[in-house]
């Protein structure tokens, strides 16, 4: 039996918090809270173990380590102060998969209709994989996708469903 | 003559390995093939020429082309759940094990019952069915409609599951190149090398189309493109792979055959490609017409590029005498490859006057009689070619002469395959020249920039003799629509244009003359085209017959309208993967798996599961939600709220905009405190309602329904970012970022201070409304104490991770205060005991709030909100509008949910008029008797009055209006 066509692994040790702001404005601000430069858009930045993705003009996604994830709800918030923002955990709304090995980009193939070789280094792409919400983005070797807390079971299934042994997408 | 051997020719068949023999099963009996056949190469192996049984007539059929076009050779395939029908033998892959059966026929393929109606075709003339069918009318429906539909269809739809899987990708490309032939992969070089990145497609296992075939020197120039673009990174060269529609925006649909009738191999079946191409170029060749000469149907007649292909490709011999008839000289090849297979070609019948071309010449060379001027009267034998009759094209069909053969090689011309360019809009001209509707460039389909997104090339765009180098020159087609030319009605009538459907030349000059003007009403009238190969074979041939029964000029009729799929697509592979338990996302709460661990009864609100009840031993639904019931109203309940929508509105001008959304005053709500709210839609229609809590000065809180979660979500974001763009608001949809637990019950407070925690829930500190944040059983919390239930009834928000420990330690300590979860219908029944509407029972979408008696939760100070300029049109406040009221059933059952009360009279329509309709109908345990809420005429003013409601049975069911709320109208339970 061949190899699956790539790792699907479910990751839960990140926090995540969305951040909603004018980033011309308080683009600054939001970028010291955080850590890491504001990306451009449909871009992410990173930098060790965290990442801000470019969600909307108006929407940000930090993710970080859980632990780390109230306090720096706090810390945006203050560094917010004054400006018209929101800033939310949503570290509970929210399912990570790494998609990782050779053939991961026939994963996301198969399920987005999204251009992964497309997709820059630092890009983040929002999309849907068949039925249900996610966006992705690089890692390593492969992808990391976020969707919803809810479907997490469907996007485990449709994820490994995709990576049947043998479907690689290159012609045989 | 017969049909026979050897079958099987000694040397020869490009595609075929004849080491590897591959067993398998027609009909019962064993067979053998050889690795590259495809069915129909297979059965022509073993002799079997009879491959099907046309439709209507049952005539005998073999095949009569080599590709997608054929319209005979279909058998059903496999077995069980991977039973198929209507499978093409041409252009099926022969796997080891193969089991194929016959269709369309009874007892057998050669003993068919059904032929019967061949001899009666005289009697089943074009509209056969509309004619005899339609009177005495009531007889279509009863008798004939019932009868036909059985005997209809080819196949015989599988009734098991399908056990093999399938799957959909994405592609993205610059270019598309449909077709694999010289012209497809050489325009995919030209591309490549500008850097373009460059998908080809190839329908079949083999790339080359006819070039290989046709030409010699063939194989090494399709060899030579492969392997410059095997070597490029930017192409991607796919077979088995079915271009099969062509949508706007360059959306290209395109069937990838993997592991097609070999479930041995574990992976999917089929791919279905959704392509965004940048550029499309059909290079999808043309298709071979055949001649209209009288039994042109009999097995043993067949394309002439199909013979040469069964020759040459497969090395087998579909006759051993062959006689060729052609309008043109490309025919000549099949002459020439059947000739140098050491068949015996007894003639080339040419209908054109002269034929001194290069190809024609050659045959001479070899000596093989060439019959110019000439046509086929008719052809002889029934079940097998036994011989030809010859006369003049020229002429009326008088015979000139005949010969004895067992195979006929026709061709009547190419159509070029213009289905993809036609898919989405490009239009045809019609070209004396060749007698073609080819692609007319200046009219191609459109892309969004406004410039034409496909381009025809080769074969596919009329270049018949695209081969370039490898190309011979040939003389002009003559147009041959009818042969020969004057041919009496007794032979057209024997002329076959549709050979699926039995559609003859009479037939088409039938519906001209009875006033079919119109290529689609005569296709819909006569069954033209309708066939499982959609007229691939016959189009062309029909409305020329049609254009000349007409007398006008073949362009002026025009053609059918081609439609996706370019060849059948099962149902399967457009499903793909969307089947078991990937068929829908299944939304779940964070106490998900506790509910089913505990015999929930599942209820679907969307595309989540809620639990309806959770019945104990032998307990049925009914019984459940009265247990669950009682024990709130005497104990404490926990229902897992976590579906419900929980959207945060924040920002300077929150009040402002949660004043426009709610019908109700929002802005002056205290932080601290909960309201309840109606959102109305811009008609003024109830569409959501739920509980607000301010969070603080500038946020906001909205609960929504379960099924508004996402929908209120994008009706704020459409006000915000499309009319009120300029206030500074946000919002955040967080409803999975919670688990949400109703705790409701006398013993609430009771339970809820058993957990250690610092929210000081005594009545006095945390009063009906409000809400309080802090920690409860170690987890961080929010609760907010409002009631759906009409119960003291707390309700927990803690972060989704943590739902469950919640609920579990809930449970935990509560086991001695008979701690009961409930589910919705529970919840369902409370509420209406308390008079509490719900959306989607008392609202449908045509319900305002004052038809409610909601008028309380109407801001009258506000200068607006969405839906409120809709509320004060005329209809909207006439007074007759059915409101909201309660119903108490005259005897002890519960009425029909949706029951009408009937009014005095009847309607235009001559039913009894109506006056009202029950909303929200149940049993009562707390009361222990039925109740129900329902909308009435002028409801609320008619108090202790008795409604008639009929039911289906005949039998009319009473109800008294009364007031909606039936249970603790002072509301005292909510202290506990």
């Amino acid at each position: 039996m061949a190899d699956a066509l790539a790792t699907i692994a479910r990751r839960s040790e990140f926090g995540m918090i969305t951040i909603r702001a004018d980033l011309e404005r308080a683009g600054d601000a939001i970028a010291e809270a955080a850590g890491l430069p504001i990306p451009q858009a449909a871009c992410i930045t990173r930098d060790g173990s965290l990442s801000l993705g470019w969600m909307s003009p108006d929407e940000l996604l930090l993710l970080l380590p859980v632990a780390e994830t109230a306090r720096t709800v706090q810390a945006l918030e203050q560094a917010l102060t004054g400006e018209h923002a929101l800033v939310a955990d949503v570290s509970d709304a929210r399912a990570v998969f790494d998609i990782t090995g050779p053939h991961a980009g026939d994963v996301i193939a198969k399920l987005c209709p999204a251009d992964p070789d497309a997709l820059p280094r630092d890009g983040l792409r929002r999309t849907r994989a068949a039925q249900t919400a996610v966006a992705f983005w690089h890692i390593g070797n492969g992808f990391r996708m976020i969707g919803f807390r809810s479907t997490a079971d469907y996007l485990d299934r449709i994820l490994n469903n995709a990576a049947t042994p043998g479907s690689q997408l290159a012609p045989g | 003559m017969t049909y026979t051997p050897p079958f099987r020719l000694a040397r020869g068949g490009r595609l075929i390995d004849r080491a590897f023999q591959l067993p398998f099963r027609f009909d019962g009996r064993h067979l053998r093939g050889v690795q590259g056949d495809t069915l129909a190469s297979a059965l022509l192996a073993n002799g079997q020429m009879l491959m099907g049984r046309s439709f209507k007539y049952h005539r005998p059929r073999g095949p009569i082309a080599s590709g997608a076009e054929e319209p005979n050779a279909l058998f059903g395939l496999g077995q069980g759940g991977r039973f198929e029908p209507n499978q093409r033998a041409t252009t099926t892959s022969l796997v080891h094990g193969m089991v194929l059966g016959s269709q369309n026929c009874w007892p057998s393929l050669d003993a068919d019952i059904g032929a019967v109606n061949n001899l009666l075709s005289p009697m089943l003339p074009a509209g056969f069915y509309y004619k005899t069918f339609i009177h005495p009318r009531p007889f279509w429906k009863h008798l004939f409609e019932p009868i036909i539909r059985r005997s209809a269809g080819l196949g015989r739809a599988p009734k098991e599951r399908d056990p093999d899987s399938y799957e959909q990708a994405y592609g993205f490309a610059d270019l598309v190149v449909v077709g694999g032939g010289i012209s497809g992969l050489t325009a995919a070089r030209d591309a490549a090398g500008n850097g373009q990145r460059v998908i080809v497609l190839e329908q079949g296992p083999e790339w080359g189309g006819r070039t290989p075939a046709d030409h010699t020197k063939g194989t090494e120039a399709i060899d030579a493109l492969l392997t410059d673009l095997r070597g490029r990174d930017n192409v991607i060269l796919r077979r088995n792979c079915m271009a099969t529609g062509l949508y706007d925006h360059g959306y290209l649909l395109a069937r990838e055959a993997l592991a097609d009738h070999d479930p041995n191999q574990g992976i999917p079946r089929q791919r279905l490609w959704r392509i965004r191409a940048g550029h499309v170029i059909t290079a999808t060749g043309a298709l071979e017409r055949p001649l209209s000469f009288a039994c042109n149907d009999v097995p043993g007649v067949m394309l002439a590029s199909a013979m040469r292909d069964f020759i040459s490709e497969y090395g087998v011999a579909p006759g051993q005498r062959i006689v060729v008839v052609t309008n043109n000289d490309d025919a000549y090849r099949t002459a020439l490859t059947a000739s140098d297979a050491g068949l015996d070609v007894v003639a080339v019948i040419d209908a054109r006057p002269g034929a001194s071309g290069e190809l024609p010449q050659a045959a001479r060379a070899r000596n093989i009689p060439v019959l110019t001027g000439t046509a086929i009267a008719k052809v002889k034998g029934s079940r097998h070619v036994e011989g030809v009759a010859l006369c003049d094209q020229a002429g009326d069909g008088t015979i000139t002469g005949g010969v004895e053969c067992d195979a006929v090689a026709m061709s009547g011309g190419w159509s070029p395959v213009v289905h993809l360019w036609s898919h989405c809009g490009g239009k045809l001209i019609w070209d004396e020249g060749p007698a073609m509707f080819r692609p007319d460039p200046k009219r191609p389909p459109l892309g969004a920039d406004g410039k034409g997104m496909v381009t025809a090339a080769g074969a596919a765009n009329g270049d018949l003799l695209c081969a370039g180098d490898l190309e011979l020159p040939e003389a002009e087609t003559m147009p041959v629509w009818v042969m020969p030319q004057n041919a009496p009605y007794k032979l057209r009538s024997k002329m076959w244009l549709d050979f699926q459907n039995d559609v003859k030349v009479s037939d088409v000059e039938l519906a001209a003359r009875e006033g079919y003007a119109s290529v689609e009403h005569t296709k819909r009238y006569t069954t033209l085209g309708m066939a499982t190969d959609q007229g691939k074979v016959s189009n062309i041939n029909g409305l020329a017959v049609l254009s000349k029964t007409l007398d006008q000029p073949i362009p002026a009729t025009g053609t059918t309208t081609f439609r996706p799929p370019y060849t059948p697509l099962t149902l399967a592979t457009i499903a793909a993967d969307a089947r078991g338990e990937a068929f829908q996302p299944l939304r779940k709460t964070p106490m998900h798996d506790w509910h089913q661990r505990h015999d929930v009864s599942w209820e679907p609100v969307g595309h989540w599961r809620r639990p309806y009840c959770y019945p104990r031993g032998a307990e049925d639904r009914h019984a459940a939600v009265n247990r669950e019931i009682m024990a709130v109203r005497e104990g404490v309940g926990t229902l897992d709220a976590s579906t419900l929508g929980k959207i945060i509105v924040k920002g300077p001008d929150a009040g402002r905009f949660m004043d426009m959304l709610y019908t109700n005053m929002m802005s002056n709500l205290k932080p601290g405190r909960c309201r309840y709210g109606l959102m109305c839609s811009e008609n003024g229609f109830l569409m959501d309602d739920g509980v607000v809590a301010r969070l603080s000065d500038d946020t906001w809180l909205c609960h929504t329904t379960t099924g508004g979660a996402e929908r209120i979500h994008g009706h704020m974001e459409d006000w915000l970012q499309c009319e009120w763009w300029d206030w500074q608001v946000y919002t955040a949809n967080l409803t999975e970022q919670y688990a949400q637990i109703a705790v409701a019950g006398p013993k609430a407070r009771v339970l809820l201070e058993r957990l250690s925690g610092n929210i000081d829930l005594s009545a006095e500190a945390f009063p009906f409304m409000s809400w309080k944040e802090g920690e409860i059983a170690g987890i961080p919390a929010r609760i907010f104490r409002i009631s759906f239930s009409g119960e003291l009834s707390y309700e927990i928000a803690v972060p989704a991770s943590r739902g469950l420990e919640l609920w579990q330690k809930l449970h935990e300590s509560g086991h001695d205060l008979n701690i009961t979860p409930y589910g919705t219908e529970a919840m369902h029944v409370m509420r209406a005991e308390k008079g509490f509407i719900m959306i989607g029972d008392e609202t449908d979408g045509t319900i305002i709030p004052q038809d409610l008696g909601l008028h309380w939760a109407i801001s009258k100070k506000k200068a607006d909100y969405i839906g409120k300029r809709a509320q004060s049109r005329s209809h909207m406040r006439d007074g007759s509008r059915w409101q909201l009221v309660g119903l108490e059933s005259l005897d002890d059952r519960v009425l029909p949910d949706g029951a009408y009360a009937v009014d005095e009279g009847k309607n235009d329509n001559g039913q009894r008029k109506t006056q009202g309709r029950v909303t929200s109908s149940y049993y009562s345990p707390t009361l222990n008797k039925p109740i129900a809420m329902g909308l009435v005429r002028h409801g609320p003013e008619r108090m202790g009055q008795v409604l008639e409601f009929p039911l289906p049975s005949n039998e009319v069911m009473k109800a008294r209006i009364c007031e909606p709320v039936f249970f603790d109208k002072e509301g005292s339970r909510l202290n506990g």
